[in-house]
């Protein structure tokens, strides 16, 4: 098998051993435009201190890790136009359907939760179809 | 108590992102480009994270989270246009620059200024989308 999928498999473990973590300590759903999005719409305000615990783990881990492991390339576009109709999507996007991949995908799948297998289908779809068009069709990026 | 298991819980989350491959935008958008050199790695990324989580999920019945409460209800199963949409906005902007939130926030301290830009934009999105989600909403009656 190759390397890169043995990778995203001990990735993954990890990812959903901290989705395990956050549910079975606090009774939360680990969706990170969930957390994010309740500090930015104050919706979550109540419980703002654990969302911005949990940010700066996420944050102050990968500084850690990139310390040893050298798979640390980004690949990120620098053309700003993109930057900004992708984040612009992305921040809508999840938080009109409550939920991206980590909480509607890892964690609500991982439930059998309707609203998550449908979530999931919708967004690689559209992600998919997105990117047969800008880059087969269009050759933009 | 709160805040120390969400900053684990982050912890595992930012380092699972990094070592799986996903703050890589490359591996991300090769997932969705179906049509082109497909990279079959988010595959493998959400099938590991899955496996904590359902074995969290299992054993959350009939019990109580750590820091007391209760877990989260299964959502109602209703499919609304909030989440169609929202996920079609969502997944286009992911394949645009590759990346989605827990991501975002994990390559945030190495990924240099393009992700900062990606960020604000989508904190920007995500201030605003309360205003398209009541539209939505409305519409579904």
């Amino acid at each position: 098998m190759h390397i890169d999928y043995i990778y995203g498999l001990i990735g993954g473990l990890l990812i959903g051993t901290g989705g395990a973590i956050y549910l079975i300590g606090n009774g939360r759903i680990m969706g990170a435009s969930g957390i994010i999005g309740g500090l930015v719409d104050k919706s979550g305000w109540s419980t703002a201190a654990e969302r911005i615990t949990f940010l700066a783990g996420v944050f102050l881990m990968p500084l850690m890790v990139i310390q040893f492991w050298d798979r640390t390339e980004t690949n990120i576009t620098d053309n700003v136009v993109q930057l900004v109709a992708a984040g612009l999507l992305v921040g809508v996007g999840t938080r009109i359907a409550n939920g991206c991949t980590s909480g509607h995908g890892v964690c609500g799948i991982s439930r059998l939760s309707l609203r998550g297998i449908v979530a999931t289908v919708f967004y690689i779809g559209a992600g998919g179809l997105t990117m047969a068009t800008l880059r087969h069709v269009l050759g933009l990026i | 108590m709160r805040n120390i298991i969400a900053f684990v819980a982050g912890l595992f989350f930012g380092g699972g992102l990094v070592v799986s491959g996903m703050t890589n935008t490359a591996k991300v958008q090769g997932w969705l480009d179906v049509f082109g050199a497909w990279d079959p790695t988010l595959a493998f990324v959400m099938g590991g994270a899955m496996i904590p989580m359902a074995i969290a999920w299992a054993y959350t019945k009939g019990r109580t989270p750590v820091v007391g409460g209760s877990f989260p209800a299964k959502p109602d199963p209703k499919l609304g246009r909030n989440l169609v949409v929202g996920s079609v906005l969502f997944g286009a902007g992911w394949a645009t620059a590759g990346l989605c939130p827990g991501p975002a926030i994990a390559s945030l301290g190495f990924g240099g200024s393009s992700l900062w830009i990606f960020v604000a934009a989508m904190l920007g999105g995500m201030l605003i989308a309360p205003i398209f989600k009541a539209q939505l909403e409305k519409m579904d009656g």
